[in-house]
């Protein structure tokens, strides 16, 4: 028995959805015929919102490759459109006078943009919003043109009036129904959305009937019934899809509003079927992506004889995403007669969910704000689950992160993350454990979840989170420190106490390490371990020590260097100035300027200048390139301020004496203001301090640079001597915990507030840590110093060669 | 002396070069980053990184690799090339050690 000749027309994502199921259930029963119109392989219509918004090219949305068609030996006719199904002779005809025979045909036209029949509709600079060929009109008509009108307000307009606005042009929206997706939103929801999109830039005008186009050749503009006009020289026609009937209206086949199928996807001709937006089930005709997957699994089974469940219809549910705003809707979510609505609106972070029972049967939902529970519902819905009062309370909960991981936990195995692709949480579940997936890309690739609308990726992360959950979690405890280990910052540090490490190299070799020498990451970060854990034993390392560190200079574009002399607290004087001054004028330096921590620096010193600039300076190093206390800056205070209730510069110049040199895992920046005007910005400091009367508070974890953190506030103390104690206990604490290059704000965002507060509540570890900083303190000296005094580090460090 | 154009100079003492450590050198109008590595191997680049011109000498030194200071590219002391995912090659020079003394050979 040879193979049957299978056909399908129409080259889109339903039937070829179709033609892959049947391909999972049989490799060698069909000889597989497809008949495209465009002149692409199956690509993902849904995307091409995301391609006109910029978000990606049309080569990235493409869902079968040509490959694909060749790997599965499929004869496509891309180009080329099917005018007739023949039924009596059981051929197909097409545009091209092809006569291809069939034994079983699967129609899947899709839908056609439905189009106005008003005057000027067919002007140039008129389109529609379907396929590859529109968005193209659509890219090229923003370069030259301005001003776009989208008629139509509903899901595939809007997402077209955000493309048109990404690409710079004006955007007017007219939709004749009061509110936005009136067949997807309820008035609140549909209001709310209009608010977020007017933010964004959009105009609306609602209740507004367009009657016609005008304009020479290309359009002009457009006049609406009330009289009223406006200037567009693009118009997009989002007003809605019909079945694309015509074919089957050729071929004798029942039609309604799409083609009219059975439960098993079949016309009322024997060995015809049909599948997708062309098909009409149950008075239906369904224009949504998930659907039509439900359908091209029931037909594929059918045309191979597998016993299958028939179609019995799909929860209609619509999620979308316009730049940002996420918006959804499932099953029957009007409220009235016998369904009663439960709802949560909060007006300040827009954010709206209402959910429709009827009884304690879940019928619809809509969600605005936050669509993560959109799944989730459909899934409830589809089962008509009761819903409990609990249940209620959690379901109308806000979903944060916490909620949203619970959330996942919550959902049954055969619960649905994917609905454009049908893939259940089981399924996703089961690709993390058995096929090591560890990303949603690879998930993604194994399972197609996320593969077409994109709008579950979020939930698929938090199920590759859930799941992997302590390996998950320990995975980002246990991050090695760079890649020539696989041991974390905690493990090393570890190993270097119990086996008392004593340098670098001995290090990576009692550990394994994968590089004979290390790398950049790895090498400064040994370094300043090993010199935490014995700070007066351990011997620094200077070529483990970044360029600026082991110059201590800061290195410029051009291989010169910038000096910073310390100037405790910010305050100089007359002589330092003098010399500063005589510096620059000696060494020709060309740039002083003061910087944001109340310093001077001097730019453009060369490389061999440094020793003897210091020397001139006779300035202790300002550590302005360190791992170490940058500069503590401060307000002037109570010694002339009208408002200063404390002694800021006296504090500041203390603690920037007493820490100066201190080795950190990153900068340490501090503040000290005499009172809440915070004039020297201590909110935004490693350590902050700010005086109080009778007191001080010190605000901890604070940052000013890429991301901007608030400090938070650690204690309110009454004396210096308390200061100083807790700084140094605080600071201990972070030396010793903290990896190396993470800076006080994410370290204390890391191990919490509260962690941080009941360790230095205890005295007896406070008094510890101090004292551990004091020995740290104890060895330090002063950098340029020890330079200028060794002529030998001067000779290697400083020294250029040069030879003939 | 394979090549007459080819000429030797003196550029420093072995004993004064730095272990895993860059020095830099001017020799005619060419600037030069020196390495002595662990091994005892003694090798000289252009001192110039090819991404944005960083001053190579000043490099953290693995094995035969030096990391760039400005932005981390690193880059193979023998054969000069920079390692993926960065691209480029920074000229090398030869060097010859006769006793204590470090030579360089120029074209």
């Amino acid at each position: 028995m040879g193979k049957k000749k299978l056909v399908l027309v129409g080259n889109g994502m339903a039937g070829v959805r179709t033609i892959e199921e049947i391909i999972k259930l049989t490799k060698d029963q069909f000889e597989i015929t497809i008949f495209g119109s465009e002149p692409h392989p199956n690509y993902n219509r849904i995307l091409l919102s995301k391609v006109l918004q910029g978000d990606t090219e049309v080569a990235d949305i493409t869902l079968n490759d040509w490959s694909w068609y060749e790997d599965n030996d499929i004869q496509l006719y891309t180009d080329e459109t099917v005018v007739k199904v023949d039924s009596d002779r059981k051929v197909v005809v097409t545009d091209a006078g092809r006569i291809e025979p069939y034994d079983e045909v699967i129609v899947a036209t899709g839908s056609v943009p439905f189009i106005l029949p008003i005057p000027g509709a067919d002007k140039e600079g008129v389109t529609a919003f379907r396929d590859i060929k529109d968005t193209e009109i659509m890219l090229k008509a923003s370069k030259k043109y301005k001003k776009a009108a989208v008629i139509g307000g509903g899901l595939l307009g809007l997402e077209a009036a955000r493309g048109l606005l990404n690409l710079g042009m004006e955007v007017n929206v007219i939709h004749l129904a009061p509110y936005l997706m009136e067949r997807q939103l309820d008035p609140m929801a549909g209001k709310m959305l209009q608010t977020e999109l007017e933010k964004q830039g959009m105009t609306f005008l609602l209740e507004k009937q367009t009657k016609e186009i005008f304009g020479e050749e290309r359009v002009e503009g457009l006049r609406f019934s009330d009289g009223t006009e406006i200037e567009a020289d693009l118009v997009v026609m989002a007003v809605g899809i019909k079945p694309n009937i015509s074919l089957a209206v050729e071929s004798g086949l029942e039609v309604n509003r799409g083609i009219v199928v059975n439960d098993y996807m079949q016309t009322n001709i024997p060995h015809v079927y049909a599948v997708g937006e062309c098909a009409e089930h149950n008075g239906i005709p369904y224009g949504l992506v998930a659907p039509l997957y439900e359908q091209g699994k029931v037909l594929a089974k059918t045309i191979c004889d597998v016993k299958t469940e028939p179609y019995k219809g799909s929860v209609l549910y619509t999620q979308l995403k316009v730049s940002g705003v996420e918006v959804f809707s499932a099953g029957d979510f009007t409220e009235g007669d016998d369904k009663k609505a439960v709802k949560v609106f909060d007006e300040q972070d827009s954010y709206y969910k209402k959910l429709v029972l009827r009884g304690n049967q879940i019928v619809g939902a809509v969600l605005f704000g936050d669509s993560s529970d959109g799944n989730r519902l459909v899934s409830m819905i589809q089962k008509q689950a009761d819903i409990s009062d609990t249940m209620k309370v959690s379901l109308l909960q806000p979903t944060g992160q916490e909620a949203g991981a619970s959330l996942v936990a919550t959902m049954s195995d055969d619960e649905i993350i994917c609905g454009c692709n049908g893939v259940s949480k089981g399924a996703i579940v089961s690709a993390i454990q058995t096929q090591s997936c560890t990303s949603v890309d690879e998930i993604k690739a194994c399972t197609s979840a996320s593969r077409s609308c994109g709008g579950c990726k979020p939930l698929v992360a938090e199920v590759l989170q859930h799941t992997l959950g302590s390996s998950f979690d320990s995975k980002q405890q246990k991050e090695a420190i760079c890649g020539c280990t696989t041991l974390s910052r905690d493990e090393v540090v570890e190993e270097i106490k119990a086996k008392g490490l004593t340098h670098v190299k001995e290090v990576m070799f009692v550990l394994d390490w994968k590089t004979e020498e290390g790398c950049s990451k790895c090498r400064p970060a040994l370094n300043y371990y090993l010199g935490m854990v014995n700070p007066t034993g351990y011997e620094d390392e200077k070529e483990s020590r970044f360029v600026n560190e082991r110059m201590h200079a800061n290195i410029q574009k051009d291989g010169t260097y910038s000096v910073v002399p310390r100037m405790y607290g910010g305050v100089t004087n007359a002589n330092d100035l003098r010399r500063i001054a005589d510096v620059v004028d000696k060494y020709e330096i060309p740039l002083v300027k003061v910087t944001g921590g109340q310093r001077i620096d001097l730019f453009g010193v060369k490389k061999d200048d440094l020793p003897k600039v210091w020397e001139d300076l006779d300035m202790p190093s300002g550590f302005a390139y360190g791992k170490s206390l940058r500069t503590v800056k401060t307000c002037v205070g109570e010694q002339f301020c009208r408002f200063g209730t404390q002694d800021s510069m006296g504090l500041g110049i203390q603690l920037e004496k007493k820490y100066e040199g201190l080795q950190t895992p990153h900068k340490v920046k501090m503040a000290v203001s005499a009172c809440p005007r915070s004039c020297a910005e201590s909110g935004f400091k490693d350590i902050g301090y700010i005086g109080i009367d009778g007191g001080w508070e010190l605000y901890i974890g604070g940052n000013g640079g890429t991301h901007v953190r608030g400090g938070d506030l650690l204690y309110k103390v009454k004396t210096e001597e308390e200061v100083i104690e807790i700084t140094s206990a605080y600071l201990q604490y972070y030396r010793e915990t903290a990896n190396y290059l993470e800076r006080t704000s994410a370290w204390v965002d890391r191990v919490g507030l509260d962690h941080i507060r009941e360790v230095l509540d205890d005295k007896e570890k406070r008094k510890e840590l101090s004292a551990r900083m004091d020995k740290a303190l104890s060895v330090i000296e002063d950098p340029w110093k020890a330079i200028i005094e060794d002529k030998k580090l001067k000779k290697e460090l400083f020294e250029t060669v040069v030879t003939s | 002396m394979v090549n007459k154009n080819i000429s030797k100079v003196l550029i420093s003492s072995l004993q004064e070069l730095p272990e895993r450590l860059g020095k830099t050198f001017h020799v005619g109008n060419m600037e030069l980053a020196v390495f002595k590595l662990s091994n005892g191997t003694v090798r000289a680049i252009e001192n110039r990184c090819p991404h944005k011109g960083g001053v190579l000498s000043e490099g953290i030194v693995s094995g035969d690799s030096v990391f760039c200071p400005m932005h981390d590219w690193k880059i193979c002391l023998e054969d000069g090339l920079v390692q993926a995912p960065d691209k480029g090659c920074v000229k090398t020079y030869s060097t010859v050690i006769e006793g204590e003394d470090v030579f360089l050979l120029i074209e």
